[in-house]
């Protein structure tokens, strides 16, 4: 049973991953472009001040694949791979949800979980660590940044899980409507205080002035911004909405017991 | 399934048993995890290929509309 369970769930993180490539590829990619374009534009712009000013220009270095091949290959086979893994472990958590959550028919327990996993995965951290296009995060901070994500991933993942459980442990004294309203309170406010303590970032590249302080390199672009993150949301949207659906039906036929046979050929 | 011996209407009946089950589970976490880490996190704030790029630079557009921290 755990076997057909996984392979359905990785079959589905595939089918999610190549829309949400289809849909990076239209929607996201030109804002990826725009950023990169602005980053080369900038890097010129400082390093003329740096000659104007006699310091030594920052060396470019030279990337093995071309845009054409990241913002095509490499996207599609980033979130491809990114939808196959989170199909895995999609199918991981649903298979230990089962049993363990009551009475919620396969298909309504699919859509549950991959909910949590948008959650948990993606939108909460999200919420502290938004997605940022090339051209902005320092190279110094790359591994601050790291850590503080992932720790930002694990925290919510495992608040998630505990408040699945005490949902579950609080339904026969209170009711499910009430406990689940309790084991949500629990888990903002836990959260809420985890992204209180973890330190921010911000840097999203300012104008850049030259001694006199004029302006002589235009700031991040706002709205590139703010349709890259935008898009990102609506790629991991694309992502687990589709590894529910997807996943729904498979387990209804695979866990509901006495349908017809004609359902299971279908 | 036809294995199953009882059909009921009660919903999601199954508790999964067995260690070899949890074998796969695990190893299935894992690799999905291993995944996440080359998709998500390799060569940028960790590199277990030292300072090789290759992985990064492919899937570098992916990384950042993953949400992930990239350089």
């Amino acid at each position: 049973m755990e076997k057909q369970i996984i392979w359905r769930g990785i079959l589905a993180g595939a089918i999610g991953g190549v829309f949400a490539f289809v849909f990076a590829r239209i929607f996201a990619e030109p804002q990826i472009q725009r950023a990169i374009d602005y980053e080369e534009g900038r890097d010129h712009a400082q390093s003329a001040l740096d000659q104007a000013t006699g310091l030594a220009a920052a060396h470019e270095h030279a990337d093995p694949f071309s845009r054409a091949v990241q913002g095509n290959i490499g996207l599609g086979i980033g979130l491809i791979l990114f939808g196959v893994a989170m199909g895995a472990l999609f199918a991981v958590a649903y298979a230990l949800c089962l049993g363990r959550t009551g009475r919620v028919r396969p298909r309504t327990l699919a859509l549950l979980v991959a909910g949590g996993g948008f959650l948990g995965i993606y939108l909460v951290p999200f919420l502290k660590y938004p997605a940022n296009p090339p051209a902005i995060g320092h190279e110094d901070t790359i591994r601050e940044r790291g850590t503080f994500f992932l720790l930002m991933v694990t925290a919510s993942v495992l608040f998630l899980v505990l408040t699945g459980w005490l949902g579950r442990r609080l339904q026969p004294r209170f009711g499910t409507w009430n406990a689940a309203l309790i084991a949500g309170g629990v888990f903002v406010a836990a959260t809420a205080i985890v992204m209180l303590a973890l330190p921010s970032f911000s840097e999203t590249p300012d104008a850049l002035t030259d001694t006199t302080g004029r302006i002589v390199f235009s700031g991040f672009p706002a709205d590139v911004l703010s349709h890259f993150r935008l898009y990102s949301v609506g790629a991991q949207l694309i992502l687990w909405g589709a590894i529910g659906l997807v996943f729904a039906p498979m387990a209804e036929r695979l866990l509901s017991p006495g349908k017809p046979a004609a359902a299971v050929s279908v | 399934m036809s294995s199953m011996p009882h059909p009921t209407t009660a919903a999601t009946p199954l508790v999964i048993p067995g260690s070899k089950a949890v074998l796969w589970l695990v190893g299935t976490a894992l690799l999905a995890i291993a995944v996440y880490y080359f998709v998500g996190v390799d060569q940028g704030a960790w590199s277990v290929f030292g300072n090789d790029t290759h992985i990064h630079e492919l899937v570098h557009d992916g990384r950042h509309f993953l949400g992930f921290p990239c350089h």
